[in-house]
C-alpha cells in the first residue's frame, strides 16, 4: 500500500480549476517527482496535502489515515514535512533556532532540540553558518535551511518545493545524495516539485507530470521525458 | 548570566546592588519616580511579551490593567476583601477579557494593525461603561480608604505601609516578571513565539499549534497586567476610568519597550528607566519655564509630555528601530556574541 495517496484533488480559485480531480500515490520509502509547466498545479497539490489550503474536493490520505482539511500543524503532526517554494525563514532566529524550532517538534527540551537541529544543519552544510540571521542567508543557503527545518520534525513524507533552484550542479548533486542517502538510511518518502531536470532524473524512480491542473503523464523518469504529450506541455505543438 | 561578559556579569550585580538598596540611600521623590521606573518596567515586559515574543500589537494594554485594579479596589472598599485575594479576581477578569479579545482576533484571522485597532476598541469600550458604572464610581471614581495609620508600616496582605514597601513590591514583581519572560524566552514557548512572530505560516508547517500559543501570550500578558493593575489601585488609592484605561495609558505602557527594544529581555527595564527620568526632568523644566513667564501657566504639562514621547518614539524607530538597549549592549561589550556561548 503506498503512503501518500491523493485521490481526485481538485481545487479553483475564482472558477480557476488550478487542480483538476489530481490522484497520484507515494509508496513508502518512493522518491515521486511532481513536474510541469509554471502554473501547472504543483504547489497547489502540495498546499493542500500539506494542509495550507483546503482542497475542493478529494482526498488526502496518510498510511491510510484520512488527513484531508486538517489544518497545517495537525498535518505535519500526522508526518508529513514540507519546504515552501518562496522560502519562509523565521527572519530574525539564527539559522540554528530557525531548524531547532522544527526539532522542538520531536524533542521536548530545547537542548535536546538544538543538538538534533545541530546534526541537520551539518547535513545541510549550513554548520558553519549556524550563528547567522536566516534573513542573512544567500537564496540557496535558505533553501537548504527550509529542508533542513523540515526534516527536524522527522517527517514520513518529505514535501520538497523546488528545493535545487539557484543550486550549482555540484551543489545539486550532494543534495541528491543527501537525500538518496536519506531514504536508505532513515526510510524516508519524498515528493518533490522541481524544475532542475538533472535533480528529477538522478533522485526520482517515479515522475508525475501536471498541465493546467490536471494529471497528463506519469511513470519513470525516462518513459515521460519520452511522452509526446508532455514534451508538447513543455515545448508547445509541433515540436514533437 | 553565563552569556554575559565580565562588565557585563559587573553591571548586573551593580543594578541590583543599587535597586535593593535604594530605599536606604534616595529621597522620597526619587523613590517615588523609582516605583513609576519599575511600574512600567513590569508592564513593559507584560507587553513586549505580546508583540517582541509572539508578535501582536496591543495598544490597549490599559484595559487588562484598568480590569484588575477596579475589581480589586471595588472587592477592597465593598466587602474589604484584602488585594492579595482580589489579585486572583484580577488576573481573571484581565485574562477573561484577553481570552475574549483573542478568540475573536484569531478565529476571524485578524492579524497585525488590526489587532490593534481591535485592544483599542476593546479598551474604549470597557472605559466608557466604566464612566456609566455607578457602583464603581463611574466618573466621579473609585476611592480606596486610606488613612493616616495604613500610611506607615508594613500591611503586605492588604498592600498599605511605607512608600518603601510599594518600592519593594514592585520590584519583586518587575524582577519576577523579568525572569518569567526570560525562561519562556529561552524555553520551547519563546522558540514557538517567535517562529510564530516571525511566519505564521512556516511555524504552523514544523507543527506549531498557532492559536494556541498565541492565547497563550494573550492570557499570560493580560494576567500580568491584571496583576499590576492591583498595584496601581493600592498605590494610587483613587481610579477614574479616564485616568486608568485612557489610551494614553496605553501608549504609555509601549514606550519604555520601544525605546529599549522590542523582542528583548532588558529592553523594557532600560527604556523605563531613560523614559521615565527624562519625562519628569522635562515636567520640572516646564514649571521652571512657566516661573520664567517664558511660556503661559496654562500649558498643560501632559500635552508638553505626550509630544515629546511622540517625538522621542519617531527618533527611535528612525535612528534605532531595534531599540536602544542592544545598542548599549554592544557598545558597553555587555553580552558574548553568540559564536562564544555555552551552548
Amino acid at each position: 500500500m503506498a503512503l501518500l495517496e491523493v485521490d481526485s484533488l481538485s481545487k479553483s480559485f475564482r472558477g480557476l480549476r488550478a487542480v483538476a480531480d489530481v490522484s497520484f500515490a507515494v509508496p513508502e520509502k518512493g522518491i515521486v517527482a511532481l513536474i510541469g509547466p509554471n502554473g501547472a498545479g504543483k504547489t497547489t497539490c502540495f498546499n493542500m496535502i500539506a494542509g495550507a489550503m483546503r482542497p475542493d474536493s478529494g482526498r488526502v490520505r496518510l498510511g491510510g489515515a484520512d488527513i484531508t482539511g486538517l489544518r497545517a500543524d495537525r498535518v505535519c503532526g500526522a508526518g508529513i514535512g514540507r519546504t515552501f517554494q518562496l522560502v519562509k525563514p523565521f527572519q530574525d532566529l539564527t539559522v540554528l533556532e530557525n531548524v531547532t524550532v522544527g526539532a522542538l517538534h520531536k524533542h521536548s527540551t530545547v537542548a535536546a532540540a538544538k543538538v538534533e537541529a545541530a546534526r541537520f544543519l551539518e547535513l545541510m552544510e549550513l554548520g558553519d553558518k549556524r550563528h547567522m540571521h536566516a534573513a542573512n542567508l544567500t537564496l540557496p543557503d535558505r533553501k537548504r535551511l527550509e529542508v533542513a527545518r523540515a526534516l527536524a520534525t522527522a517527517p514520513k513524507v518529505l514535501l520538497l518545493d523546488e528545493v535545487m533552484a539557484g543550486l550549482r550542479p555540484t551543489e545539486t548533486d550532494r543534495m541528491v545524495a543527501v537525500l538518496k542517502r536519506l531514504r536508505a538510511e532513515a526510510g524516508l518518502t519524498i515528493l518533490l516539485i522541481e524544475h532542475v531536470m538533472r535533480a528529477v532524473m538522478a533522485l526520482s524512480d517515479h515522475v508525475i507530470v501536471l498541465h493546467h491542473g490536471e494529471k497528463i503523464s506519469e511513470g519513470t523518469p525516462e518513459h515521460v521525458t519520452k511522452d509526446p504529450a508532455v514534451l508538447e506541455c513543455y515545448l508547445g505543438e509541433g515540436a514533437v | 548570566m553565563s552569556d554575559l561578559t565580565i562588565a557585563g556579569r559587573a553591571a548586573l550585580i551593580a543594578l541590583v546592588v543599587a535597586l535593593l538598596a535604594l530605599p536606604w540611600i534616595a529621597s522620597g521623590y526619587i523613590l517615588s519616580v523609582s516605583i513609576i521606573c519599575l511600574y512600567l518596567a513590569y508592564m513593559g515586559q507584560a507587553w513586549n511579551l505580546m508583540l517582541g515574543f509572539a508578535g501582536l500589537l496591543s495598544i490597549g494594554h490599559a484595559l487588562f490593567v484598568g480590569l484588575g485594579a477596579y475589581a480589586s479596589g471595588f472587592l477592597f472598599t465593598k466587602w474589604g476583601v484584602p488585594p492579595v485575594i482580589g489579585v486572583a479576581a484580577a488576573v481573571a477578569i484581565a485574562m477573561l477579557m484577553g481570552a475574549i479579545i483573542g478568540y475573536l482576533g484569531f478565529r476571524f484571522a485578524i492579524s497585525g494593525v488590526y489587532f490593534a485597532l481591535l485592544t483599542i476598541a476593546f479598551s474604549e469600550f470597557v472605559r466608557i461603561l466604566l464612566d456609566h458604572a455607578k457602583f464603581l464610581g463611574g466618573t466621579e471614581g473609585l476611592f480606596l480608604p486610606v488613612t493616616q495609620a495604613s500610611r506607615r508600616g508594613v500591611d503586605l496582605l492588604n498592600l498599605r505601609g511605607w512608600t518603601e514597601m510599594y518600592y519593594y513590591v514592585i520590584l519583586v514583581l518587575a524582577a519576577g516578571a523579568f525572569l518569567l519572560c526570560r525562561a519562556l524566552l529561552h524555553g520551547r514557548i519563546g522558540y514557538y513565539w517567535r517562529a510564530i512572530r516571525d511566519n505564521p505560516e512556516a511555524a504552523a508547517a514544523v507543527g506549531v499549534d498557532i492559536f494556541r500559543f498565541r492565547m497563550f501570550a494573550v492570557l499570560l500578558s493580560s494576567g500580568m497586567a491584571g496583576v499590576a493593575g492591583v498595584f496601581y489601585a493600592f498605590y494610587y488609592n483613587n481610579l477614574f476610568p479616564e485616568q486608568v484605561l485612557g489610551i494614553e495609558r496605553s501608549i504609555e505602557i509601549t514606550l519604555a519597550p520601544i525605546v529599549g527594544g522590542v523582542g528583548t529581555l532588558f529592553g523594557p527595564i532600560f527604556g523605563a528607566f531613560v523614559l521615565t527620568p527624562l519625562g519628569e526632568l522635562l515636567t520640572d523644566f516646564i514649571s521652571h519655564l512657566k516661573g520664567w513667564g517664558i511660556i503661559g501657566k496654562d500649558v498643560k504639562v501632559d500635552g508638553v509630555k505626550l509630544m515629546f514621547w511622540g517625538f522621542t518614539v519617531a527618533l527611535i524607530v528612525l535612528l534605532k528601530p531595534t531599540g536602544l538597549w542592544p545598542w548599549v549592549c554592544q557598545r558597553l561589550h555587555l553580552v558574548k556574541p553568540p559564536g562564544q556561548r555555552g551552548s
